[in-house]
């Protein structure tokens, strides 16, 4: 089965790249009672890539978010990570199987330094029962954590309590905190909502950052951060892809310009 | 008579608006543009008392507002429609409407007068005058949501995208709900997503963008010249 | 086993009586609950507070109907004052702060009883004597009086919330508190009000049941306690829930009583709580949201 011929509408896009897709969804539709959240949906995001989903209001952005983080069951249709089928799988199962995610309201532990709270979230990956075992292991959780912190920025303030760090400083701490479980593929829920210009900003190139090496889905209403990071951009519309294709592509897309402007 | 100077919001340490400024005129209708998640709706909730801004200043026909509680500002004549309208799902149709009747002041003839008056602007809202709210469909729950507020005889109303989720019929009646308000010199702020009806049904615009307001402009203005809308809303 | 019908019958009218007294109590504490989302652990003890003002009052007037006015008003004041005090500034907080906030007033009340009227129990003598034969029983009027005051005033509650002036008012921000004051509803005002209409109930219910049981200082507690249960298995805030829930679990103890002693018979309340819980949490008579 080709993964690149299960895409629908838009225009020719990256799966001309040679990479097999990290995330591939196929036909994925979600219905709660007589809404259909999600019609038919079918992406394929390659390795590497920084994707970002856009759509008005109830296009199913989050909908289609939750399906991939397993926090929501699709109706029908499949998801599936490299060779994985995920579909249906709870939360904590995709998390162990490589998917990351951020929340809106920040999910980071307030009573912990900041350091601890990446430590936990390494814990939960990474050995486990063999912690009685190797005292060592230990030191090892703690360089990963450290190292994690330094890749966001944070590394100076690692003794710091969580509670007491601005909200942007929060923000990219959950942004660690899901790095810190070595994901594949990373998701993003509004990563930059309630921030300034300038936070915004530090965001943006944070995750550019620490995008190299990983996969990334994001979902932004912030045109600006969506043009400045998106490699492809998927524009849903009332539950179903209306466009795919390059920021240039989609800003010269008269019909996503049409729909933005005449909700 | 609405203006506000400077204003920061936050929903706990999130900070939503960073600093926005803006007025608005007796009977002037007034349109407020932006993306989601700009900070439209928490504007609104700002001048209606609903959450208090930590920074800046609202006044309201020359008195100082913020912080007051919601109940004292619907009284000084600030109306609110919220989002997802906010019908009492379980008063009737005339029991909402009647929430807004009991203030100080109020004859039992002044109430007929209000409630005769609406029922002419909304007919259908006599017909179902004795039906639960939430039995009412979504565009119907809207009407009733604005005609509650117009029980309050406010100076301003506050309209929270109220087109979302109408089909095509029913926005063109929003459309004509806000004409005829205007012509009871009533001043609207409108929080839209909808620019065609906003350009239309508006003098002027502002326009949102990560919790500021960026831009001002006649909305013919910006009507004749596309580039700055599609800047700000479009992709 | 066998149980005579006329005891049946007869347990039937007991669990009817204690039912609507029951309901009165519970009444007040789902309004409240229902309004402010307040868990009141005093309820009782201004089942209690009633009680006692109501035994003074007779004692000093000989009229029971003006002890029993005397106290509703008198509790009625009270709970304003303490609800404005105490719990107006715990509004929108965790929901624990307002159970350890009215614990702690229950202990307060409950020692400031004892100071002010010292350990006995009090008798409040009953209004109307005389017995009419039930079966093989000599059964005393005052109880189905009780019983017929309790209906009437939860009576009057109801056709004050469906038809009363600020009926409407106190509806519309038990749904919705926010947009309600978004209308000019003056909401604290509201809260302060049905805390003090639940209050005036309680101490109702402590007049009405005086010369059923005496009033001690101690007494609160159980009140305390059956309410919530009828309140859990009624629907926290569906009011008339709680009045079918009171009258159930009270003729479910009166029968067990035929069996068991009724110190053990309490415990059919506890089953029917934990069938409840499981069961249908949300009510038994509240449909169960899916």
């Amino acid at each position: 089965m080709d993964p690149r011929s299960t895409r629908d509408g838009g225009a020719p896009g990256p799966e001309a790249r040679s990479a097999a897709p990290l995330l591939r969804t196929e036909r994925l539709t979600v219905r709660f009672g007589g809404l259909t959240a999600l019609n038919g949906v079918s992406v394929a995001v390659p390795r590497g890539e920084i994707r970002a989903v856009i759509g008005p209001n109830g296009a199913g952005k989050s909908t289609f978010f939750n399906c991939i983080t397993g926090v929501l069951r699709p109706t029908s249709g499949r998801i599936w990570l490299g060779d994985d089928d995920i579909t249906g799988l709870p939360p904590d199962r995709v998390s162990r199987k490589g998917v990351a995610r951020s929340y809106q309201i920040t999910n980071i532990l307030p009573g912990a330094s900041v350091l601890e709270n990446v430590r936990i979230a390494a814990q939960s990956r990474h050995h486990g029962w063999s912690l009685l075992r190797h005292h060592r292991a230990f030191g090892d959780l703690i360089d990963r954590s450290r190292a994690v912190l330094a890749d966001v920025g944070l590394l100076p303030k690692e003794a710091e309590l969580a509670a007491n760090l601005s909200h942007g400083d929060q923000r990219t701490l959950e942004i660690a905190i899901a790095l810190a479980t070595d994901p594949r593929l990373l998701c993003l829920d509004e990563p930059t909502a309630g921030m300034s210009v300038a936070e915004t900003q530090a965001t943006v190139d944070l995750v550019r950052r620490i995008a190299r090496n990983l996969t990334v889905v994001i979902v932004e209403h912030d045109m600006e951060v969506v043009m400045g990071l998106a490699g492809t951009i998927t524009v849903l519309h009332y539950g179903e892809v209306l466009a795919e294709g390059s920021p240039a592509e989609i800003q010269a897309n008269a019909r996503v310009q049409e729909v933005y402007l005449k909700t | 008579m609405l203006r506000l100077d400077d204003i920061h919001t936050y929903y706990g340490k999130s900070h939503i608006l960073h600093g926005v400024s803006l007025e608005v005129g007796p009977g002037e209708v007034v349109g407020l543009l932006g993306r989601n998640g700009v900070g439209k709706s928490t504007t609104l909730k700002t001048i209606a008392g609903l959450v208090r801004p930590a920074q800046g200043r609202v006044s309201f026909e020359g008195r100082e507002v913020a912080g007051l509680p919601p109940y004292r500002l619907a009284h000084l004549g600030i109306a609110w429609v919220p989002e997802d309208r906010r019908v009492f799902k379980l008063l009737t149709v005339a029991e909402n409407l009647r929430t807004g009747l009991d203030r100080a002041g109020m004859t039992e003839a002044r109430r007929n007068e209000l409630l005769d008056k609406v029922y002419r602007f909304f007919p259908f809202l006599a017909e179902r005058r004795r039906q639960a709210g939430g039995t009412l469909s979504g565009g119907e729950q809207q009407m009733l949501a604005i005609a509650r507020a117009m029980m309050l005889e406010p100076r301003i109303i506050l309209l929270d995208e109220p087109t979302e989720g109408l089909m095509p019929r029913m926005v063109s009646q929003i459309r004509e709900i806000i004409e005829r308000l205007h012509e009871e010199k009533v001043a609207i702020l409108l929080v839209e997503q909808n620019v065609p009806l906003t350009l239309e049904a508006t003098s002027r615009c502002y326009i949102m963008e990560k919790g500021v307001v960026q831009h001002e402009a006649p909305s013919r203005d910006l009507k004749a010249n596309h580039d700055i809308v599609r800047q700000y809303l479009g992709v | 086993m066998g149980i005579p019908f006329d005891q049946i019958a007869i347990q039937t009218v007991n669990g009817l009586v204690n039912g609507l007294i029951l309901a009165l109590v519970a009444s007040g504490l789902t309004l409240i609950f229902g309004i402010m989302d307040v868990v009141n652990f005093a309820h009782g003890d201004l089942v209690m507070l009633g009680g006692f003002v109501g035994a003074v009052t007779v004692a000093s007037t000989g009229n029971f109907w003006i002890a029993m006015l005397t106290a509703a008003l008198t509790i009625a004041v009270f709970g304003a004052l303490l609800q404005m005090t105490t719990l107006r500034p715990l509004l929108g907080r965790d929901p624990l702060t307002t159970i350890l906030a009215t614990f702690g007033i229950s202990l307060v009340l409950q020692k400031y009883a004892l100071w002010q009227w010292g350990p006995s129990a009090r008798r409040i003598p009953e209004p109307i004597t005389g017995q009419f034969a039930l079966f093989y029983l000599q059964y005393p009027w005052y109880r189905v009086l009780g019983a017929f005051l309790s209906a009437a005033i939860i009576g009057a509650l109801y056709l004050f919330l469906k038809y009363g002036k600020y009926g409407i008012w106190i509806r519309a921000t038990t749904q919705d508190r926010i947009m309600a004051g978004a209308m000019g509803i003056p909401v604290p005002l509201v809260h302060t009000t049905v805390f003090a209409i639940g209050a005036a109930m309680a101490a109702a219910s402590g007049v009405l049941f005086g010369p059923l049981g005496g009033v001690t200082q101690t007494m609160g507690f159980d009140f305390t306690l059956r309410a919530f249960i009828v309140v859990v298995v009624g629907g926290m805030g569906n009011l008339g829930g709680s009045i079918l829930a009171a009258i159930l679990i009270s003729l479910l103890e009166a029968y067990a009583s035929l069996i068991v002693s009724p110190a053990q018979a309490v415990i059919v309340s506890f089953v029917a709580l934990i069938m409840t819980l499981l069961l249908r949490p949300t009510g038994l008579f509240v449909p169960t949201p899916r």
